[in-house]
């Protein structure tokens, strides 16, 4: 090896350092050190073993063609419509969203009265009376959706340790987003299949990673009676309340696009004007010739 | 007289009208630019947006 080594052109131009000068000899060996200390990191680290199988990762979902999934498209503010009433017959009994105030409702998917109706259902704290004993109100548009729980302990409490996510940013949170929880949410298999272990009080979905979730299925054919008349499958109400989770997570969302795409437009519109005076102005330099005429002697 | 000194005399002469133009003619094209963008917007998102199912809602309450 030393030999050989000895021996190449190479090895002889660098050792003697009449032929080569002794910055290309550095440069050279510079350049087999760093090579060499790549490979090496990447041998090290580049092929990681991954202690996780497939199924502890979850299921991938599939890609499903979302009303508001191409770059110009709104919500389907019908679908937001019967989305909150999943949420708020299904979903609301053990999740939260508590970044969802009444009032951003109204001009979304309820007119302000209806709006408003709803949140007199539901109690809130007063300000102390002149004993500085709080009393209950009805809720008005400025108040917070209420928690089906009062607190973490509560919820863990009631749903034996499982605490129940808040939905307010859920899409936004789960890689996979819609997709991912419209198939957590239809992926319920009737039984778990062959070989998959489910641990007491969790169900099988494989879908969340790991395969055992403590939610069970809750969506079920005519589970909800939707006012538009819209048949309530399964698979409807779930994507009807992912839309509308979706619009939970992204209230800017319509918003958002439109003005993405009159910046767009302007931004474009600018770069090509700027393209055409750099041109413009640039002509007679790229296109002038100079002449030499040498002088006569 | 050539149109481009009927443009200088009108607009470019005197700096105030100038500006004037400027600052009206930004006004003007943001009114024209951003209905067409909505229109255009509106026509493509047809009944998705609350503006187009308001009406079902809207009417329910004045009964």
């Amino acid at each position: 090896m030393v030999n050989r080594l000895s021996g190449s052109p190479l090895f002889k131009r660098l050792a003697s350092s009449a032929a080569v000068s002794k910055s290309t000899r550095n440069a050279v060996l510079a350049t087999v050190a760093t090579g060499g200390l790549a490979a090496w990191y990447v041998n090290l680290y580049g092929n990681p073993i991954k202690a996780v199988t497939l199924a502890e990762h979850g299921l991938h979902p599939g890609e499903y063609p979302w009303s508001h999934k191409g770059w110009l498209d709104t919500f389907d503010h019908q679908s937001l419509r019967r989305g909150f009433q999943v949420y708020r017959e299904v979903c609301a009994a053990c999740h939260s969203l508590n970044l969802v105030a009444w009032r951003t409702l109204v001009g979304v998917t309820h007119t302000s009265d209806e709006v408003r109706a709803m949140a007199e259902e539901a109690e809130y704290d007063n300000e102390p009376n002149d004993e500085g004993e709080i009393e209950k109100r009805p809720g008005k548009l400025s108040d917070y959706i209420p928690a089906p729980y009062a607190n973490e302990q509560a919820a863990r409490a009631a749903n034996s340790g499982a605490l129940p996510p808040d939905l307010s940013l859920i899409v936004k949170a789960r890689h996979g987003a819609c997709d991912y929880i419209f198939s957590l949410l239809t992926g319920y298999p009737d039984d778990p299949p062959a070989g998959a272990t489910v641990a007491s009080g969790l169900n099988y979905n494989p879908y969340f990673p790991g395969g055992g979730i403590a939610m069970g299925r809750v969506l079920f054919d005519g589970l909800v009676e939707y006012e538009d008349g819209t048949p309530a499958t399964t698979s409807q109400m779930a994507k009807d309340v992912t839309t509308f989770l979706n619009w939970a997570a992204e209230p800017e969302h319509d918003v958002r696009k439109k003005t993405g795409l009159k910046v767009l437009i302007i931004t474009g519109s600018l770069w090509a004007l700027s393209l055409w005076v750099k041109r413009f102005k640039w002509t007679p330099v790229k296109t002038r010739r100079i002449v030499y005429k040498p002088p006569k002697l | 007289m050539a149109i481009s000194s009927v443009i200088y005399n009108t607009i470019f002469r005197r700096n105030s009208i100038f500006v004037g133009t400027v600052l009206a003619g930004a006004f003007a094209f943001e009114i024209a630019f951003d209905s067409t963008v909505d229109k255009y917007w509106d026509a493509r998102n047809i009944g998705k947006q609350w503006k187009d199912i308001k009406y079902k809602y809207v009417e329910k309450d004045e009964e």
